[in-house]
């Protein structure tokens, strides 16, 4: 289970493997990149505000790439930004997750058949970790992908299995 | 003043530089001028003392199929009216000229119109596109557009 479960016992001598030690500080700290979309921000900022308060989970918004841990893609990818986050993706470092925040860049959403300017989901060029369905999704539910992505995190594993 | 009094008034000044008028149509009434006088209409528009123009509120593009058209929405502060003009170009040689040199806030409203249709602002300051990429290729709202299935190697189509 979790990895201060027996924190006060034997004497504040945790045992633990390094994995969930690891694992336990990544989730902890998931610093989230500082920029948004579409109507998807708005959502995304009233998460981040004092009723839903998204920093409990210790979700600090940072405004450069090089200091994030997780790219919330927030609303409609234009092909215009596709490359821009495409960059900004590049310049994160491992280990990265990306949340898909709203149907706008989970597939196109509304603009799936007439959108000429749309990329039909952030899929196609970033791998993303977490799909959050809406249009756009409530702050419960941005915070509903955030958890499943610390239980993403939680069970990572730095052994590689041989087969 | 209203409608009839302002074509009345470009009428006696401007005379066959008026090809049209649509008096009955909805939403608005409007005028077709002549492209190569729109500037010089223009002008007397914002600077006539009865008229005074002097805001822009908006600028359009439209395809008509075989004609491309601009709408120019202007109103008057100081005399509380407005008015529609209208400028209409072959597909083939779309080139209005610009106004950016009598309302500034035609400036990003030509690009647009020149992102998404294609029309030539001849003499405009910054004839860029403003909505869509630089190396993108073709005029979005025409209406024999035809998207893309690839740009830049990213998928274009569901």
């Amino acid at each position: 289970m979790g990895l201060l479960d027996k924190q006060f016992e034997d004497g504040n001598i945790v045992i633990t493997s390094l994995d969930n030690l690891m694992n336990w500080a990544r989730l902890s700290s998931l610093w989230q990149m500082q920029f948004g979309l579409a109507c998807c921000a708005i959502e995304m900022m009233a998460a981040s505000a004092s009723n839903f308060d998204m920093m409990r989970f210790g979700v600090i918004p940072r405004a450069t790439p090089r200091q994030c841990d997780v790219m919330i893609v927030s609303g409609t990818v234009t092909l215009k930004m596709a490359s821009r986050i495409k960059r900004l993706y590049d310049q994160m470092s491992e280990p990265r997750y990306v949340i898909s925040m709203g149907s706008c860049s989970n597939c196109g959403g509304p603009y799936w058949e007439h959108g000429y300017h749309v990329l039909k989901g952030v899929d196609r060029i970033i791998p993303v970790d977490v799909y959050v369905p809406g249009c756009p999704p409530r702050p419960e539910a941005l915070l509903e992908g955030l958890i499943k992505l610390q239980e993403k995190v939680r069970n990572y594993s730095s052994v590689k299995s041989v087969a | 003043m209203t409608f009839q009094e302002i074509t009345e008034n470009l009428k006696q000044k401007f005379g066959t530089a008026i090809v049209e008028v649509k008096e009955t149509v909805q939403p608005d009434p409007y005028i077709i001028v002549d492209p190569n006088s729109l500037k010089e209409i223009s002008k007397y528009l914002r600077d006539e003392e009865i008229l005074t123009f002097d805001f822009l509120n908006c600028l359009s593009g439209l395809d008509l199929k075989g004609k491309l058209a601009v709408v120019y929405h202007i109103s008057s502060m100081k005399h509380k009216h407005s008015f529609v003009l209208r400028v209409e170009v072959p597909t083939d040689a779309p080139t209005v000229p610009s106004i950016e040199s009598i309302w500034k806030s035609a400036n990003w409203h030509e690009r647009e119109a020149f992102d998404m249709y294609g029309i030539i602002f001849s003499d405009h300051p910054d004839l860029r596109r403003i909505l869509m990429p630089y190396d993108w290729e073709g005029h979005p709202l025409r209406k024999d557009y035809q998207v893309p299935e690839f740009y830049n190697g990213m998928k274009v189509t569901y």
